[in-house]
């Protein structure tokens, strides 16, 4: 991907053909990667199990569970087997003299991924160990580390948004800031953050507006003005979801536990905002643009068929650091804070400038507000 | 201990009478099994690539799947329509075709779970939404709620034919005392699936096209129109090809129930263009798209003036008692009427609440072939399910499928 493009475009997989050819995208030559790949060579039937569950993801993301594989039709059968078996693999391993300790140790933590319970009732020790294994996981697949935290919300911390309109030129360099930040899918380009391009004198006619632009910015006789997730007070997406893998933290931050979504979209259905997206495919990050400092419930890899959006960019704004996109701006049209701090930016702005909401009628109660100079 | 030798010896005799069959019956499951093979490798490749197979996206999120959802809950609801007068009006007519309905109701329920697993996106995860295991985001989801009452209405649609048919095939009579308060648990039951079916969209405060009271009961009286046309021409297929009696009474009653609710469901039409496009608000642009195309995109033009043709023509023609008490007429106006709704409650009800998005986008939605394949796939599997229910239960209802007990052979 090139450095100076401003947005990402389609490689056609070109990646992901590399990496199932031997290599594994990391460009690494220590052989880490590598090494997976050499004992599904191996005739043990317990080889083809752990290849089963994991054979896929030792290049990317470590998140696919045991049920989620990928399979090969030209060797369906034979993983279709191995997986069958793969309960008793797993049980065979702690007998099996044969298995290197990782393999054993891969299948243990897929095991326990595949079953493990929904996040947002999980004690803080039980999220921990979520945590450990994921990281160690992706250690096991990748040969690389990541830092993976589960930082719960913080005490008298309520996040918000504010968002210049008069500032704002359309540049996106918060989008491709977001991509990156988030980890999300570069095949099918998913971008939380939406910036509409609107006419002069015609008020906010979104249906008028552009919002895929790939022309130079700012346009003689235009306004731009973005949008993502709103992070509601009262958001209807939660309130629908059959499993509650998503839900509202006492920072008001709208989160998702992507390994507890059953990818149902009634969610998306339910969300007046478009700030909901979803996972059609497998999303692919090239291994050198992953950004390692994740969290939990914020940039971690998703997997196919999950949904996802925008959090606030929990792992830095947890840390007490600003999302991706309102550091990106260079314009200054983002502004973020805890609102329940009195001498926060975000505060001052309310306070001083004529703020409004999109769609207020519909009760959402959004924390995201939109202001003019 | 005698009631499991019964059983078993029910379930030997069905599966003799469900592999045995004419020429005609082998060649129509053979096609069935045909068809569901293909489904099954159309599913295969979007279990392996994902939901990106399908014409759905980030705009239009649901699409061919969910719209066939919804349109054979209606279809379920439907038996209720048999069984009320049967059961619970003692309106004897009905007892033969009751048994097909609720076959019908188990079979359309059945593929409105394979339906919603098709769409699913993570359906190894499923097992998150059963309760006890997983975590059911009860009362508050509509979708919690529907998966219950579905699977009860399945529960009580599979126990009550269970029952009288399991009372007859060892020649006895059913007793009215153990079947009596499921069949009237049935009938509100019916109405609450559709009800909640109509709620999932309705209660969404982001898609003005579903945010409106009067979805629900048109989905009732839509489904009372297109469920029991199905029937009638389900019992025409088994007039003609079985000796299982169906009384000419039975039909035109059922033709009765089919004609009053395609009129209210027309009238609610009429109320809903109405309300639409006397007083268009920002609100009426899905139903612009949908009938008038916005902004030169009509996709939707086809499919929503061919079910409003149909409907209306069909209704027109059933008002008639003289069109309607001619068979072949009925027949056809009873296809004409199924086919309209399938429309109407997928292109016309599911897609364009998607249409334009929130913020006035409009994308539009075609399925690809692989999600038409996984469909068909799933309406032969219902087909199949209900060939091999119906056919069980008429070999018992002739006498042909019989429990024979020891001091009877000795």
């Amino acid at each position: 991907m090139s450095e100076n493009k401003k947005w990402y475009s389609l490689d056609l997989g070109l990646k992901r053909k590399k990496a199932s050819s031997g290599g594994c995208g990391c460009g690494k030559s220590e052989g880490d990667c590598n090494s997976p790949k050499e004992e599904l060579s191996a005739e043990e039937f317990y080889e083809a199990a752990i290849n089963a569950s994991i054979g896929d993801e030792r290049h990317r993301d470590g998140f696919e569970q045991v049920f989620d594989v990928k399979m090969d039709r030209r060797s369906a059968f034979k993983k279709l087997t191995a997986s069958l078996l793969i309960g008793a693999g797993a049980v065979s391993t702690s007998c099996s003299l044969t298995s290197s300790g990782d393999a054993k140790e891969k299948a243990q933590i897929d095991w326990e991924e595949q079953f493990k319970g929904n996040y947002k009732l999980m004690s803080d020790e039980e999220k921990k160990k979520t945590v450990d294994r994921l990281m160690r996981s992706y250690e096991l697949r990748t040969g690389k580390n990541i830092s993976m935290t589960a930082e719960n919300a913080e005490e008298d911390v309520l996040f918000g948004y504010a968002f210049n309109i008069s500032k704002c030129q359309g540049y996106m360099d918060c989008v491709t800031a977001c991509v990156e930040e988030n980890n999300q899918d570069r095949n099918s380009e998913m971008q939380y953050i939406r910036i509409h391009e609107m006419k002069d004198g015609e008020g906010f006619k979104f249906d008028k507006a552009d919002d895929n632009y790939y022309h130079e910015v700012p346009v003689e006789g235009h306004f731009y003005m973005g949008t993502q997730c709103f992070h509601c007070d009262n958001p209807p997406c939660v309130d629908v979801c059959p499993v509650q893998a998503t839900w509202k933290e006492e920072d008001g931050l709208v989160v998702v536990d992507y390994d507890w979504c059953i990818g149902c979209r009634y969610c998306m259905a339910a969300c007046p905002y478009d700030g909901r997206r979803f996972n059609w495919s497998k999303p692919e990050v090239p291994e050198n643009e992953v950004n390692k400092n994740q969290h939990y419930l914020g940039n971690r890899m998703r997997k196919k068929g999950v949904m996802e959006k925008c959090t606030f960019c929990v792992q830095r704004s947890r840390k007490g650091k600003n999302p991706a996109c309102v550091e990106a701006c260079p314009t200054g049209a983002r502004i973020f804070g805890n609102l329940l701090d009195p001498n926060s930016t975000i505060r001052w702005v309310l306070e001083n400038k004529k703020v409004f909401r999109l769609k207020e009628d519909l009760g959402t109660e959004p924390k995201f507000w939109y202001f003019m100079d | 201990m005698r009631q499991f030798k019964v059983f078993k010896s029910l379930v030997v005799d069905s599966l003799d009478t469900i592999t045995k069959g004419s020429v005609k019956y082998h060649l129509w499951m053979g096609f069935l099994t045909l068809i569901i093979l293909i489904g099954m490798y159309c599913y295969s490749i979007q279990l392996e690539e994902g939901l990106s197979v399908t014409g759905m996206n980030d705009r239009v999120s649901w699409g061919l799947y969910i719209s066939n959802f919804t349109f054979l809950v209606g279809v379920a609801a439907a038996a209720v329509m048999l069984v009320m007068p049967t059961y619970i009006l003692k309106d004897i007519d009905f007892k033969q075709a009751v048994l097909i309905g609720e076959g019908l109701a188990v079979a359309a329920l059945i593929m409105c779970i394979a339906f919603v697993i098709a769409d699913m996106g993570g359906p190894a995860v499923l097992w998150h939404m059963i309760p006890g295991i997983g975590v059911f985001n009860f009362p508050k989801s509509m979708l919690a709620w529907d998966v219950i009452v579905l699977n009860g209405y399945l529960f009580i649609n599979i126990t009550i034919p269970f029952y009288i048919l399991f009372r007859h095939y060892q020649g006895k009579e059913a007793k009215k005392s153990v079947y009596l308060p499921g069949a009237v648990l049935s009938v509100f039951w019916a109405v609450a699936i559709h009800l909640v079916t109509a709620f999932l969209y309705q209660g969404l405060q982001a898609r003005p096209f579903w945010n409106n009271a009067l979805l629900g009961p048109r989905f009732l009286a839509s489904a009372f129109a297109a469920g029991p046309a199905l029937i009638i021409l389900v019992l025409a297929i088994i007039k003609h090809f079985t000796a299982f009696k169906v009384e000419e009474r039975t039909i035109k009653k059922i033709a009765m129930i089919v004609t009053v609710a395609a009129q209210i469901n027309l009238i609610m039409l009429i109320s809903e263009l109405f309300k639409e496009f006397y007083a268009p608000t920002h609100h009426s642009e899905s139903a612009y798209y949908l009938f008038f195309g916005l902004h030169g995109k009509t996709a939707l033009l086809p499919w929503i003036w061919t079910a409003i043709s149909l409907n209306v023509i069909a209704t027109a023609m059933l008002t008639f008692n003289r069109l309607r008490n001619n068979p072949k007429v009925l027949y056809f106006c009873c296809a004409m009427l199924f086919v309209a709704i399938w429309i109407e409650k997928g292109f016309g009800l599911i897609v364009p609440g998607f249409i334009p998005g929130p913020y006035g986008k409009i994308v539009e939605y075609l399925p690809t072939s692989i999600e038409v394949g996984v469909t068909i796939g799933i309406w032969a599997l219902g087909a199949f399910i209900f060939t091999i229910l119906a056919k069980t239960a008429i070999g018992i209802e002739l006498g042909e499928l019989r429990y024979k007990s020891k001091e009877d052979t000795l």
